[in-house]
């Protein structure tokens, strides 16, 4: 059975779709990527989208699912490489993706992973900070 | 008694053909401007030559027969061409009804004698004409529906410009409303720019969009959220007070799009995101 390939690249995971989705694959990605971000306590999740052509408001869905998902375990979501009709036609179905990130492209998108975690990251040390200062 | 009225016009295309092209000559109407007048007599001679050739005495009122067809579509391309260069109806009107004239004047001067059946060959002849017309106008007003098609085509495709304005910044200045048609094709064209130029910022400048109902600002949203999920950011510029005014009192609410005054600022605020400064140059000596 076809499955999507998710690669570890340092605290970021990417997946990159190169079928077009069917209902099954996408469930499956979403259950594979929940326990990916997990195993691996990542911190970011890519998903390159450039050569899906086709959405149906399931895989509107899907994506918007798999990015809440990682939010809860504390791994950003960015979503890169729409292509414009993908992108009007989830508008056109109401399916705006709110609180996913997007990106024109993968390198954009890793951009702006990096720093959403660097900030996250000075936030922890300021965080340590302040601990040690009232500890002292 | 059987008069061969087929007969008799095909013997006398050469008169018909001469007193149509008098006829049409002497039209104060005619219009040299639009077509020459060797032209108008190829036109006249192709049409008499497929109307006389294709008469015959069973299908003299029956335009759906086979014969016709030759007919209509000889008289539909001249009328679709007179649409385009620009005739008007009565002009194009007349092609055919001085061509009507010609045939009864022919028809007189052959049947002297007997007026019954210079009456009864008249109104063949007449009713014949009649529906040539009507296929001539209808044609006529197709080709007219062409050029306004066209037109609004062409002016939808001239009115949404996109332009890069900067490296990574392109605007999208709209004029004119902007109904749901417009907003796909303003989408689209959006859209497939950010891709090709790699843009990360898009103003939408409105300071040409007469009014703003609730319709207007769905679809302003809807090309705004179009371009936040392609990972650009959108900016609604140009916003005059009294479309501020009408979006309040709407109720629409465009608390989650960046919007701003004036083309500039929202230019100084796409420049501020991309960290670029734009600075008075220092003055070294004379220019």
């Amino acid at each position: 059975m076809d499955k999507i390939p998710i690669l570890r690249m340092g605290a970021f995971l990417l997946v990159t779709i190169q079928v077009d989705l069917y209902d099954r694959l996408a469930l499956n990605l979403e259950a594979d990527l929940v326990q990916m971000v997990n195993k691996t306590n990542a911190k970011g999740v890519l998903i390159d989208i450039s050569a899906v052509s086709i959405v149906d408001s399931f895989m509107g869905r899907i994506i918007g699912n798999i990015a809440s998902m990682s939010r809860i375990l504390d791994a950003e979501t960015v979503v890169v490489g729409m292509q414009p009709a993908v992108a009007i036609t989830l508008i056109e179905l109401g399916l705006p993706l709110k609180g996913v990130h997007t990106a024109l492209d993968m390198e954009r998108g890793m951009n702006f992973l990096k720093t959403m975690i660097d900030v996250e990251a000075d936030d922890d040390d300021q965080d340590a900070a302040d601990y040690d200062s009232i500890a002292e | 008694m059987s008069f061969n009225t087929h007969k008799l016009l095909q013997k006398k295309k050469k008169n018909i053909l001469e007193l149509w092209m008098k006829n049409q000559l002497a039209d104060e109407g005619l219009r040299e401007d639009l077509i020459s007048n060797e032209e108008l007599r190829s036109q006249s001679e192709e049409l008499i030559n497929a109307l006389v050739g294709n008469l015959s005495s069973e299908n003299f009122t029956d335009l759906q027969s086979e014969e016709w067809s030759p007919v209509i579509e000889i008289l539909g391309g001249i009328a679709i061409t007179r649409a385009r260069q620009g005739f008007s109806p009565r002009e194009t009107g007349n092609f055919v009804f001085s061509l009507k004239e010609a045939l009864l004047d022919v028809l007189q001067q052959e049947i002297t004698d007997d007026a019954m059946t210079l009456f009864k060959e008249s109104l063949k002849i007449n009713r014949l004409m009649d529906n040539l017309s009507v296929v001539t106008f209808e044609t006529f007003i197709k080709g007219r529906e062409e050029v306004i098609l066209r037109q609004t085509d062409e002016i939808t495709e001239i009115s949404t410009p996109v332009i890069r304005v900067w490296d990574g910044i392109l605007a999208l200045p709209i004029i004119g409303t902007l109904d749901s048609a417009r907003t796909q094709i303003v989408m689209e064209n959006l859209l497939q720019e950010i891709v090709e130029t790699g843009s990360s910022i898009a103003i939408l400048d409105i300071s040409g969009v007469p009014a703003v109902d609730s319709l207007v600002a769905q679809h302003l949203i809807k090309t705004v959220s179009a371009t936040r999920l392609m990972g650009a950011e959108c900016i609604i510029s140009g916003i005059r007070p009294e479309i501020a005014q009408t979006v309040v009192h709407l109720g629409i609410d465009l608390s989650n799009i960046i919007t701003k005054a004036t083309l500039a600022s929202a230019l100084a605020y796409a420049f501020k995101v991309m960290r670029l400064e734009v600075r008075k140059a220092a003055v070294v000596g004379k220019f």
